[in-house]
């Protein structure tokens, strides 16, 4: 489960003054359920996720993540989450069995949890051909499955996907997607950020409208098509931000 | 803290280290093998060229002289010099090395030598060049002899013994041992490598290892984990300060290796060349081991406090590029103390015992010559200590700052 309240990250920058990169956001994403973070680039996705990572500090408001807050028990929530992103990248000169095991020590996993989990990933995952070369030399694709095992290692109960198939082809696209639904299916609480509408229809069974930082509209598929009278999504999401009447 | 995590990230860090070519070159192969060799190339190369220089019969150009035949003669016969023809455009050959030297013989100089009172010989050279050094040496101890032979005779014409102008000879003998020897004679210079190679091996794990992981995107994915941003920071610490301290122990272990061996091929030959030497007390200069082990011991705090700093420095930066920028012209700022350090004259005293850097090559010099003033090693160890402390404690502060760590 993941809850924010009031979720609130200023920066400060020197030529453009602050910026309230995120504004008073809350919302709630369950067990079993993919919650979409929609919005266009700059809009406070990447910010909202890495608060709920704990990668950032919130400048006011929290959020409970896996029943730890972020504020006050960081270390806790990130034991709890798997944090998969376009800019979480993979060690070149480790192998990907290294990689995913010093993730699992970093979680805490004895050698032969390690070594016990590193097997069934690579089965789940069907790694094996690549498990022992160097993650400099893999492909995209390879890339993909490596990091998804660096997120599961430890069996999170909250998976945080910020823009994961940002620059994929559509194979290495769709596996992800695909991985995905099945921590869905696994009763995970999942919050998937993404500026590509198909996906949201696809993947998502909450969405919450983000713009300039805040939290315009949430709600299923279903309610916000009702809420905005359109069946495309891409109107219902220019409508929800006011953008063309903005233009 | 946790022990195990920072355990764990500095395993991952050295195998990964390890894995790079490029760390390998400034932490392991550089040290062993390119500065003990540059070193003692570079020593070679000079002791070849002074040799070459000497070799070479340097030609001189007479001015004046014709109403000196005697001595003109006998300033012929030097073997060490090559008389050349005399030309009006000497200055110029001089400036062009074309002749080393001139030497202007005053007018009647023969007939006044044996008065007893001449005009000065002038000798024209190349200020600070070698070889017209040389040939300067040269005539000037030919006027020398001269001049001696001239005082010789006329104090012989008037039957006084020669010791009336030298009545006696002055002689040196070294006394100090030939550790205390080598000690004055390397300590300026060992501590000055030993600060450039602590800081030059340091320097490419600490970019890799911060503004490189974070142009790579990997900052990103280990910072997702659970580990503390306090055991990150020292887990890296570590595997920064294993290069410094690896590229310092390793330099200094084949510079050693590679004096020993000199020495002994030095001493072998020298032996067979002129035994007696060593008997008249000629002992090979050597470098006592409690200096040498004082020295790595006070270099350790410098250590942690040379990888502390240029991790933090490389932190900020955000790719490895901007590091190198930052990191780069650092090396002027440690070296300029360690110069300062290698003058003659600069002494130890309570007030440069806490300039970083200066001290402990002070220090160093002290110890490497058998000198142990131990109030001053505990204070330069213990200001040592605290500056690593205060700098290390500035890298756990830059990690757990976001504008550092997500800087864009």
């Amino acid at each position: 489960m993941i809850e924010a309240q009031h979720l609130t990250k200023i920066f400060r920058d020197k030529k453009r003054g602050e910026i309230r990169a995120v504004d008073d956001i809350s919302f709630r994403a369950e067990p079993g359920r993919i919650y979409g973070l929609l919005g266009a680039n700059g809009a406070g996705k990447t910010t909202t996720l890495r608060l709920l990572a704990t990668l950032l500090q919130p400048t006011s408001g929290t959020a409970t993540v896996g029943g730890f807050d972020i504020v006050r028990e960081p270390e806790k929530v990130r034991a709890h989450v798997g944090f998969l992103a376009a800019s979480t990248a993979l060690y070149g000169r480790l192998t990907a069995r290294e990689m995913v095991a010093y993730f699992g020590r970093l979680h805490g996993l004895s050698e032969s949890e390690v070594n016990a989990r590193t097997k069934q990933l690579a089965d789940e995952l069907d790694m094996h051909d690549f498990l022992d070369r160097r993650c400099e030399k893999f492909s995209t694709g390879m890339k993909q499955k490596t990091s998804i095992a660096r997120t599961l290692v430890h069996d999170p109960e909250v998976m945080i996907f910020d823009e994961p198939t940002l620059g994929l082809d559509v194979m290495t696209a769709r596996a992800i997607v695909r991985f995905v639904r099945d921590c869905r299916a696994r009763g995970k609480t999942v919050i998937y950020s993404t500026h590509i509408m198909s996906e949201v229809e696809k993947l998502c069974d909450v969405i919450g409208i983000i713009h300039d930082g805040k939290l315009l509209a949430q709600g299923t598929l279903a309610e916000l098509r009702a809420r905005y009278d359109e069946q495309d999504f891409e109107e219902v999401f220019v409508k929800a931000i006011g953008a063309e009447e903005a233009a | 803290m946790n022990v195990r995590n920072i355990v764990t990230v500095y395993l991952k860090e050295l195998k990964d280290t390890l894995r790079d070519r490029r760390a390998l070159l400034s932490m392991i192969i550089i040290p062993t093998f390119v500065m003990p060799a540059l070193t003692f190339g570079v020593g070679r190369m000079a002791v070849a060229v002074v040799s070459k220089a000497k070799e070479e019969t340097p030609t001189v150009m007479i001015l004046g002289g014709e109403d000196s035949p005697g001595i003109v003669a006998q300033f012929r016969e030097v073997k060490k010099l090559k008389i050349v023809p005399y030309a009006a455009d000497w200055k110029q050959q001089i400036s062009d090395k074309k002749v080393r030297v001139a030497v202007q013989i005053p007018a009647g100089f023969e007939a006044r030598v044996k008065a007893g009172a001449a005009d000065p010989v002038i000798i024209y050279d190349y200020e600070g060049e070698l070889k017209s050094g040389f040939a300067a040496g040269e005539v000037d101890k030919f006027f020398r002899e001269l001049r001696d032979r001239a005082v010789s005779a006329q104090l012989a014409a008037r039957s006084l013994p020669a010791t009336l102008v030298k009545p006696f000879e002055i002689n040196r003998q070294n006394v100090a041992s030939p550790e205390k020897v080598g000690g004055n004679l390397l300590g300026g210079i060992v501590p000055y490598i030993i600060v450039i190679l602590c800081f030059t091996g340091a320097m490419y794990p600490a970019m890799d290892l911060t503004a490189g992981e974070k142009e790579r995107g990997t900052m990103e994915t280990l910072l997702c984990s659970p580990v503390a941003r306090g055991d990150i920071v020292l887990g890296k610490f570590f595997m920064v300060l294993t290069g410094s301290l690896s590229a310092m122990l390793l330099s200094l272990t084949s510079m050693g290796l590679s004096a020993a061996a000199a020495g002994m091929f030095i001493g072998s030959h020298a032996r067979a060349a002129a035994g007696a030497a060593r008997a008249s007390g000629g002992a090979m200069p050597t470098i006592d081991p409690a200096g040498l082990l004082g020295v790595v011991g006070m270099v350790l705090p410098v250590a942690v406090f040379f990888s502390a700093i240029i991790f933090t420095v490389a932190l900020f930066a955000k790719s490895y590029k901007e590091a190198q920028s930052y990191v780069g012209p650092m090396i002027i700022v440690v070296i300029l103390p360690a110069v300062v350090g290698m003058l003659p004259g600069i002494d130890l005293n309570a007030r440069l015992a806490v300039v970083p850097i200066l001290n402990l090559s002070l220090v160093c010099k002290e110890m490497l010559s058998g000198i142990w003033h131990w109030n001053y090693i505990a204070l330069i160890f213990g200001s040592s200590c605290l500056y690593a402390v205060v700098a290390l404690w500035l890298a756990v502060r830059m990690f757990n700052r976001e504008a550092v760590i997500f800087r864009a």
